[in-house]
C-alpha cells in the first residue's frame, strides 16, 4: 500500500494490516512520523514529538500482535492534544507558562488509551489554555489549515484537527469547552465528537472551565471516533465528575439503520450569522439523512441567543480561579529575581500568559467580584439552566438535533485577530451544547470552494451512539469525509 | 465610658482523618517538609480533588454532637486569594451552603451554670501550607504538607460577653471534640485555631460596635489575654473619641499586644464561587441516623451520671469529665475498686498533681487505673492510712510494682493489733512520766491537745504504720485511766 493511503486508512483498515502482519506498527508509526517531519513545518500542528518512545511502544505493539492478541486499537498511532498531561513528556497547553513542564503523572485518558495498545507520536498545538477559535493564540505560532494555509484550521483543538487532517496521526484528541473539538473538525473535514459531560475523566487534563470542559475523539470517521471513545469512556475515582454509566461498544453499535429517526432542526441555528452556502450544504445533508428514513422536524431552542453571553460569563469565572496556581511559586514560568512576592506574581503571570487569556482571567475575575456576582455569574448559571431545558424539551419529541458545526468555513489567519467578538460567534452552534452538558459531534458535509463544511449532530445526554450512528449513516452515503487536502502525501 | 465587649468566635478544627480531605497524602503532623503532598496537594495542573468521606463523617458527628441541624445538601465553594502556601490560588471551603446548620452548645461555665451559645454554622474546608521563614536566610521556605489537611470551621453568634465565656466554651468544645473523637485539639499543634471577633459598646445598648478579628489564637491563656489587651486597646481609643478601624489583628503573646495585619490582606474579595470538580455532597436521613448510633455519652450526660450514679459532688465531676482520657481513667479506678470519692480526691489530687510535674498525659501515665485501685482498695480496708497511701503511691510512680507488693516488700502495714498497739501505748506512759503529770492536770480542752504528743511519739516509734484510729483510741483510755 503506498504511504498515502496508509495515511488516510481508517483505524478499521489498519487494524486489519496490522492484524494480518501485512503492516508492523513500527513500519506504521515510521511512515506517520516522517509524514510530520516532513510536513509539519508548513502547518505547525505538532509541538513535541516523541520518536523514540513510540517506536518503543510500536515495537511491544507488534509483539502482542504477533501472538494473536491485542484489541483493535493496539498499535494504531495517535497524537493528543498538548492539553492532556504525559508523564515525562512536556505539557504546555499552547502556553509560555508551561513551556518546560513535564508532568510526573498521566492524564486518565492518556492511560486509558495507552492501555487500549495505542503509540502516542507527540503533542499537537492548541490556541493557548485552549481558549481560541483559530489557534492563533498558541504562544508556539499559528497553526494552518491544510487546505488551504492561509487560513486557521479553528480551535481550541486546531493542532490536533489539522494534524489528522493532513494526515500525521489516524486518530488525535481533542478536548471541547465551549467547540473546541467540532468548530476544528468542521474547519478541516473530519469527524470530532464531544461526549457528554463526565462520560470521559478530566483527570490529568489541564482545567480551562471544569464545568464545561470535555474530552473527546476527532478522527477520519464516525467509526474511528466509536473505536476511540470507547477506550477513552469510563468512570474514574479520581474525577468526581465522572458518570458512573456503563461503557457500550459504540462501534459495534453502528449499523447505519437510521428508519424513523427523528431529526430535530432548530430555526435558531439558520439565523443571518450562518454563511447561506454553509445552510445550503447542511440542507443538503439533512434531505440525505430524510432519505435513508429520517424525519425531519423543525423545533425551537428559544434561549439559544443567550449562549454566546453565558458561556463568556461562566467560563471565564471559572477560568480564572483554575488558571491562579500559575503563579511562579511550585513549576510553570517564573519571572527573573522578583523583587518581592507581588513583583513575581505580577512578572511571572504577565509574561507566561498571552493576551487572550489575561483577556479572560480578567473578564472572570470581574463576573465573581463582589458586587457584581449576582447580575454576571449567577445570572449566567440560571440561564445556563434555562438553556439546558430548551434541550431536554425538545428532545421529548425528536432523537437528534441537527444544524450547522460553525457558520462558516474557514477563514483567512489575522480576521478576526483584533476582534474579540467576533471571533467568539465561531462558537455560536457549539456553546450551548457545553452548557446543556450533552454531546455533540461534528461530522463532513462537503466543500465550499474547496474548504470543508461540518454537519452538527446533538444527541441526549450519554447517548452518544445515536449521534455516531447517524453520522455513520451519512458517511456510508457519501465521500465528504474521504476527501482529502491537497496537501503533503495527498497533494495531486 | 462603660463599654460590654461582644465577641463572636470562628474555631478551625483539625480533623482527625488518615488521609486529607482532597487527596491520599497521609496527614500526620510534624513529617520532613513537603513529604506528604502529592500532586493534587501541590496544584499540578490537571489535578482533582476527591472527597474524603472520613472527614464528612466526622463533621456530620459534631453537627449531631452540638444538637445542631445537617445540611442536606452543602457544596464546596472556591475562596480565591494569592498566597504562596495556597497551591491552587484558592481554597476549597463551603460558603453558601455549609454541612452543619445553626445550632445551640451549652458552655459549662465554672460556677456550674450553663451557658447558651448559638452557633451559626460549620462548615469543611482545606488548610493551607505553611511559609517558613527560619530555614533560608533571605527566602522564604513552602512547606506544603499541611495544605489539604481537612478543617471543620466552627462559627458562633457574637455572643460572648467575657474572655471567661470565650475560654470556657473554647474548653467545652475541646472537650466536645476529643470526645466524638473528631479532633486530637491539640492547640501547640495547631489542630484548634481560634479567631476572635470582637467589639465593644456601650452597655445598655443594642447596636454593634465596629469589631476586629484576632487570628489565629492557639491556647487558652493567649486568648484570654488577647482578649484583655484588645479590649483594652478599643476602651482606650473610644474614650478618647477615636473610631476602631475594621481590620484583622494578631497577637503577639512576648509583648502582650495586638499588632495590625497588612491592610491588603484584609481588602480581599474573595469571589467565592461553586467548586464545580466536586459534586454537592446529599445527606440522608439513614445517614445520620447511622452517625448518631455511633455517638459516646457526651460530657454533658457524662457529668450528670457521675454525680448521680456515684454521688460525686457537681464540681468534682466538672473536673472529671472536660478530658476524656480522665473520664475514663475514672471510670476505670471505680470499676475496681468501687470507692468513687477516693478514687475522684486520688485522680484530681496527686495523680493529677504528679502527671501536671512530670507533664504526662492521663492516657500515657506510668500507673495504670488498676494500680490506683488498688492501692485505695488497701485504704478503704484498713490496710494502709492515708500517710502510708503516700508513700505507696510514690513508689508505684516510680514503678516499684502493686500496692500489695510494695506494702510487703516495705513492711508498710498498718499496725491494726490491738495487744501491739497496748505494747506501744504502755511503753511511751512509761517513758514520759511528766508529760503524764501533765495530762492529767489538764482541763478537758488541754488534754486534747497534750495527747498529741503521745500520738506522735508512737507514729515515730512505729514508724507510721500504727492505724491512727484505734491508736488514738487506746491511748485516751490509758491517759484517761491514769488520773
Amino acid at each position: 500500500m503506498p504511504d498515502s493511503d496508509v495515511l488516510s486508512a481508517s483505524v478499521s483498515t489498519l487494524q486489519r494490516m496490522l492484524s494480518a502482519r501485512t503492516i508492523s506498527s513500527e513500519e506504521l508509526v515510521n511512515t506517520y512520523l516522517g509524514q510530520i517531519e516532513a510536513e509539519n513545518e508548513a502547518l505547525n500542528a505538532v509541538i513535541t514529538l516523541c520518536r523514540e518512545q513510540a517506536l518503543t511502544d510500536a515495537r511491544a505493539a507488534d509483539h502482542i500482535l504477533s501472538r494473536g492478541e491485542g484489541n483493535p486499537l493496539t498499535g494504531i498511532p495517535l497524537l493528543h492534544k498538548d492539553i492532556f498531561c504525559t508523564q515525562g513528556v512536556r505539557t504546555t497547553c499552547g502556553s509560555h507558562m508551561l513551556e518546560t513542564f513535564e508532568p510526573a503523572y498521566d492524564a486518565t485518558v492518556v492511560a486509558k488509551l495507552k492501555a487500549a495498545g495505542t503509540v502516542t507520536l507527540g503533542k499537537c498545538n492548541m490556541d493557548e489554555f485552549a481558549m481560541g477559535s483559530s489557534n492563533e493564540t498558541s504562544y508556539f505560532g499559528a497553526v494552518k489549515n491544510p487546505w488551504d494555509l492561509n487560513c486557521v484550521p479553528g480551535g481550541s483543538s486546531g493542532g490536533s484537527a489539522a494534524a489528522l487532517a493532513a494526515g500525521f496521526a489516524p486518530l488525535v484528541t481533542g478536548t471541547d469547552t465551549g467547540g473546541s473539538i467540532r468548530q476544528p473538525a468542521s474547519l478541516c473535514g473530519i469527524t470530532g465528537l464531544k461526549p457528554t459531560y463526565g462520560r470521559v475523566s478530566r483527570l490529568g487534563i489541564i482545567a480551562f472551565a471544569s464545568s464545561l470542559d470535555q474530552a473527546g475523539p476527532m478522527a477520519r470517521s464516525a467509526e474511528d471516533c466509536a473505536h476511540m471513545l470507547t477506550a477513552m469512556s469510563g468512570i474514574d475515582a479520581g474525577d468526581s465528575t465522572s458518570a458512573d454509566r456503563a461503557v457500550p461498544d459504540f462501534a459495534a453499535a453502528l449499523n447505519g439503520e437510521i428508519e424513523g429517526l427523528r431529526i430535530g432542526i432548530p430555526r435558531e441555528y439558520f439565523n443571518e450569522a450562518l454563511n447561506p452556502d454553509v445552510q445550503e450544504r447542511i440542507m443538503a445533508a439533512l434531505s440525505l439523512l430524510e432519505k435513508a428514513g429520517a424525519r425531519l422536524i423543525d423545533i425551537d431552542l428559544p434561549h439559544t441567543h443567550y449562549a454566546i453571553a453565558t458561556y463568556y460569563v461562566i467560563a471565564p469565572a471559572e477560568a480564572s480561579a483554575n488558571l491562579a496556581r500559575y503563579d511562579g511559586v511550585r513549576f510553570g514560568h517564573r519571572c527573573d529575581a522578583p523583587i518581592d512576592l507581588e513583583d513575581l506574581y505580577l512578572r511571572s503571570r504577565s509574561e507566561g500568559f498571552g493576551e487572550e487569556v489575561q483577556r479572560r482571567i480578567l473578564v472572570g475575575t470581574y463576573a465573581l467580584s463582589s458586587g457584581f456576582y449576582d447580575a454576571y455569574f449567577n445570572k449566567a448559571q440560571q440561564v445556563r439552566r434555562i438553556i439546558a431545558e430548551d434541550f431536554h424539551r425538545a428532545f421529548e419529541t425528536v432523537d437528534v438535533i441537527a444544524g450547522p458545526s460553525a457558520p462558516n468555513v474557514a477563514f483567512q489567519r489575522g480576521a478576526k485577530q483584533q476582534d474579540p467578538v467576533a471571533m467568539y460567534m465561531e462558537d455560536i452552534y457549539t456553546l450551548a451544547v457545553n452548557l446543556a452538558g450533552l454531546p455533540g459531534l461534528s461530522t463532513p458535509a462537503g466543500l465550499i470552494n474547496g474548504m470543508p463544511v461540518g454537519l452538527q449532530l446533538i444527541g441526549k445526554a450519554f447517548d452518544e451512539t445515536t449521534i455516531l450512528n447517524t453520522a455513520h449513516r451519512l458517511q456510508q452515503d457519501t465521500d465528504w469525509h474521504t476527501i482529502r487536502p491537497n496537501f503533503g502525501a495527498f497533494q495531486s | 465610658m462603660n463599654w460590654e465587649i461582644v465577641m463572636g468566635l470562628e474555631v478551625h478544627l483539625q480533623l482527625a482523618t488518615q488521609s486529607k480531605i482532597f487527596s491520599g497524602s497521609a496527614t500526620q503532623f510534624g513529617a520532613e517538609p513537603n513529604c506528604q503532598a502529592d500532586p493534587v496537594d501541590l496544584g499540578m495542573p490537571g489535578m482533582l480533588p476527591v472527597l474524603n468521606e472520613e472527614a464528612v463523617r466526622h463533621a456530620v458527628t459534631f453537627g449531631l454532637g452540638i444538637g445542631a441541624k445537617i445540611g442536606e445538601r452543602s457544596v464546596f465553594d472556591r475562596k480565591n486569594y494569592f498566597y504562596p502556601d495556597l497551591p491552587k490560588g484558592y481554597q476549597v471551603s463551603q460558603f453558601f451552603a455549609p454541612i452543619v446548620c445553626e445550632g445551640v452548645f451549652d458552655v459549662p461555665m465554672p460556677d456550674g451554670s450553663l451557658l447558651p451559645i448559638r452557633i451559626t454554622r460549620a462548615h469543611l474546608e482545606e488548610d493551607a501550607g505553611k511559609s517558613v521563614h527560619d530555614i533560608f536566610p533571605r527566602e522564604t521556605g513552602i512547606d506544603l504538607n499541611r495544605a489539604g489537611t481537612p478543617l471543620l470551621e466552627i462559627v458562633t453568634e457574637p455572643d460572648f460577653r467575657t474572655a471567661e465565656q470565650a475560654v470556657a466554651y473554647l474548653k467545652a468544645l475541646h472537650s466536645l471534640v476529643t470526645y466524638l473523637g473528631i479532633s486530637d485539639g491539640n492547640m501547640a499543634e495547631g489542630s484548634m485555631r481560634c479567631d476572635i471577633n470582637i467589639s465593644l459598646r456601650e452597655r445598655g445598648t443594642d447596636a454593634l460596635g465596629t469589631r476586629t478579628e484576632i487570628k489565629n489564637v492557639n491556647s487558652f491563656r493567649f486568648v484570654e489575654r488577647a482578649i484583655h489587651v484588645e479590649c483594652e486597646r478599643q476602651a482606650d481609643i473610644l474614650d478618647g473619641g477615636g473610631r476602631i478601624t475594621q481590620e484583622t489583628r494578631l497577637y503577639d503573646a512576648e509583648q502582650n499586644v495586638t499588632r495590625s495585619m497588612r491592610s491588603k490582606e484584609v481588602a480581599n474579595d474573595y469571589r467565592y464561587f461553586p467548586e464545580p470538580d466536586l459534586l454537592p455532597i446529599e445527606i440522608d436521613a439513614d445517614y445520620i441516623e447511622a452517625v448518631r448510633a455511633t455517638l459516646p455519652e457526651l460530657p454533658g450526660a457524662k457529668r450528670d451520671r457521675f454525680v448521680s450514679d456515684y454521688g460525686l459532688s457537681e464540681y468534682d465531676a466538672t473536673l472529671l469529665v472536660p478530658n476524656h482520657s480522665m473520664a475514663s481513667f475514672f471510670e476505670a479506678v471505680v470499676d475496681h475498686c468501687h470507692a468513687a470519692k477516693p478514687a475522684a480526691n486520688w485522680i484530681l489530687g496527686d495523680l493529677s498533681g504528679a502527671l501536671n510535674r512530670a507533664d504526662i498525659a492521663i492516657e500515657h501515665s506510668p500507673l495504670s487505673a488498676q494500680q490506683l485501685a488498688g492501692l485505695i482498695s488497701r485504704i478503704e480496708d484498713g490496710t494502709l492510712s492515708s500517710k502510708l497511701a503516700k508513700q505507696v503511691f510514690d513508689a508505684m510512680w516510680e514503678g516499684l510494682g502493686d500496692a500489695d507488693e510494695i506494702i510487703e516488700s516495705r513492711g508498710l502495714k498498718q499496725v491494726s493489733d490491738a495487744g501491739a498497739l497496748e505494747t506501744m501505748v504502755a511503753e511511751v506512759i512509761t517513758a514520759n512520766p511528766d508529760q503524764v503529770a501533765q495530762y492529767v492536770a489538764a482541763d478537758e480542752a488541754k488534754r486534747k491537745k497534750l495527747s498529741g504528743f503521745f500520738v506522735g511519739q508512737i507514729m515515730k516509734a512505729s514508724q507510721g504504720q500504727a492505724n491512727p484510729q484505734l491508736l488514738n483510741q487506746l491511748l485516751l483510755e490509758k491517759l484517761d485511766a491514769q488520773s
